[in-house]
């Protein structure tokens, strides 16, 4: 059964290849940055863009509140300042 | 070899009777099993399946985004500072970025109004057009042209999720409220089609001239810039000299747009870290469960067994088979239900959490990325540990004498 799950997803996937590309292509030509997942907050629509304050986005102690915050975390670059 | 085989196959099918002599507690114990490989397995194949698929489609991201920051947030970047970075060794083309957010109170929805890139640099599925004015005397124009719909000044080319969420097409107005309290009045030229929803279900194309206009942002600034760079392996060092000669710009790369990609539904991100939380919960109390020791009946069973001739080691194969029928049959209905319910039903489950407060959320169909290593880790996360849990307590009691197993009346 798990045998038939693992072709089916094989065969799938490259049945899916067209529209992989046509995305891709999308992305390409209009210059996007970000899979559209979350349109509740600009830095949950753009996760890639965020700004540096993003988590104090109001006030000091105003935390991050959206619920989509809590699947993703901040971007990598903003991880790695010091 | 033989013998081995029919004698496995006899407990077997003494473990098949014996787990269905208690059909309640073994159905209950079956179902909650099944639903904590469901919720796991679905968990990785969504984030799996996701996660690749952003790597193969933003691949074509720009190679360096650079935004002006001010006060630690993004604001509006100068034209001028265009020479600066034109002027950078290695720096093969400059382009500027118009896009931004669009609230519609009538949805509650947040739109992104993008400028399409107005040279011709890819030409696949769109192109631009030069058009000559009728008039003569005004400078050619910049056609914007993508799947059939022809982007000009007064129109929009909107995401399929925008047109599903206001009820609208081709041909139909769309009013705006610009900068200045105006309202602009917009038609329709197309919509971008539903199966680049994932990118684009919140997209409004929409001309340069008529974003400055709804925004109020005059021609000396632009949202953002990207930089395409000559050698692949240069970006960084680009980047960095950007960053030395710009001090208020911010220049985010590829690598790094995939990255963020990449860590998107981290284990330690809030909600994974409740769903794996409750599932390593719920093994726990498995594992309590039956390492804690086995019911007086299951006692008296095996010094029963014993009793009419079965060694200590039958009965531990006699219940590892029983615990392994459990959680097999657990895995695989769990494993086949959870690739129903994210590749066919659109992770149903999961639906309510991921659109959060958004009113406006892409009707996606992910691509079934699934290979036998997740399946493997699957396994060795639900399986293993249940399997060996039920081992240690079925050894302690195989080992005790028969009379003082049937008289033990457990705890």
């Amino acid at each position: 059964m798990l045998g038939l799950l693992l072709v089916h997803a094989s065969f799938s996937a490259k049945a899916r290849q067209a529209n992989l590309e046509e995305k891709a292509m999308l992305v390409k030509t209009l210059k996007l940055t970000d899979l559209c997942l979350f349109t509740e907050a600009r830095y949950t629509r753009h996760l890639s863009q965020a700004d540096l304050n993003t988590a104090f986005q109001d006030h000091p102690l105003s935390l991050e509140h959206f619920p989509s915050g809590s699947f993703t975390q901040p971007p990598e670059s903003i991880r790695k300042l010091p | 070899m033989k013998n081995w085989i029919e004698k496995q196959r006899y407990i077997i099918d003494f473990t098949i009777s014996s787990l269905l002599r208690r059909k309640v507690k073994n159905f209950g114990l079956l179902a909650l099993y099944t639903l904590i490989v469901f919720i796991l397995a679905s968990t990785m194949f969504f984030t799996y399946s996701i996660k690749k698929e952003a790597s193969l489609i933003l691949k074509g991201a720009p190679e360096i985004v650079v935004q002006k920051i001010v006060a630690g947030r993004h604001d509006l970047f100068p034209v001028n500072y265009i020479e600066t970075i034109k002027n950078i060794r290695g720096v093969a083309s400059v382009e500027s970025r118009l896009w931004g957010y669009y609230y519609d109170s009538l949805v509650s929805a947040n739109y992104t109004l993008l400028t399409p890139p107005s040279n011709d640099g890819v030409k696949q599925s769109a192109k631009t057009t030069v058009v000559e004015s009728e008039s003569g005397g005004q400078p050619a124009k910049l056609l914007f042209e993508l799947g059939g719909a022809v982007l000009e000044p007064g129109t929009l080319i909107i995401g399929n999720g925008i047109a599903r969420l206001r009820d609208i097409g081709k041909g139909d107005y769309m009013p705006f409220r610009a900068f200045d309290g105006k309202v602009m009045n917009f038609r329709i030229a197309g919509t971008l089609s539903s199966e680049s929803e994932l990118v684009s279900s919140d997209l409004m194309l929409i001309t340069g001239e008529d974003f400055r206009k709804l925004f109020g942002i005059d021609q000396s600034h632009v949202t953002d810039l990207t930089v395409a760079v000559s050698n692949p392996s240069e970006v960084a060092m680009v980047a960095s000299k950007i960053k030395n000669r710009l001090p208020d710009a911010r220049p985010i790369i590829r690598d790094e747009i995939l990255r963020t990609y990449d860590s998107i539904f981290n284990w330690r991100g809030g909600m994974m870290i409740v769903i794996f939380s409750a599932a390593v919960l719920a093994f726990v109390i498995f594992a309590w469960d039956k390492a804690s020791g086995l019911s007086a009946g299951e006692r008296r069973e095996i010094g029963i067994l014993k009793a009419v001739g079965w060694e200590t080691s039958d009965v531990i194969q006699m219940k590892f088979w029983e615990g392994a029928v459990v959680s097999l049959t657990a895995f695989f209905s769990g494993a086949i239900l959870a690739y129903v319910h994210v590749f066919f039903t659109g992770s149903i489950v999961f639906e309510p959490a991921l659109k959060g407060w958004s009113s406006l959320y892409p009707n996606f169909k992910l691509t079934p990325f699934v290979n036998l290593e997740q399946l493997t880790t699957l396994f060795f996360l639900t399986v293993v540990p249940y399997t060996v849990a039920t081992i240690v307590p079925i050894w302690r009691a195989a080992t005790i004498d028969p009379d003082s197993a049937m008289r033990f009346t457990g705890e």
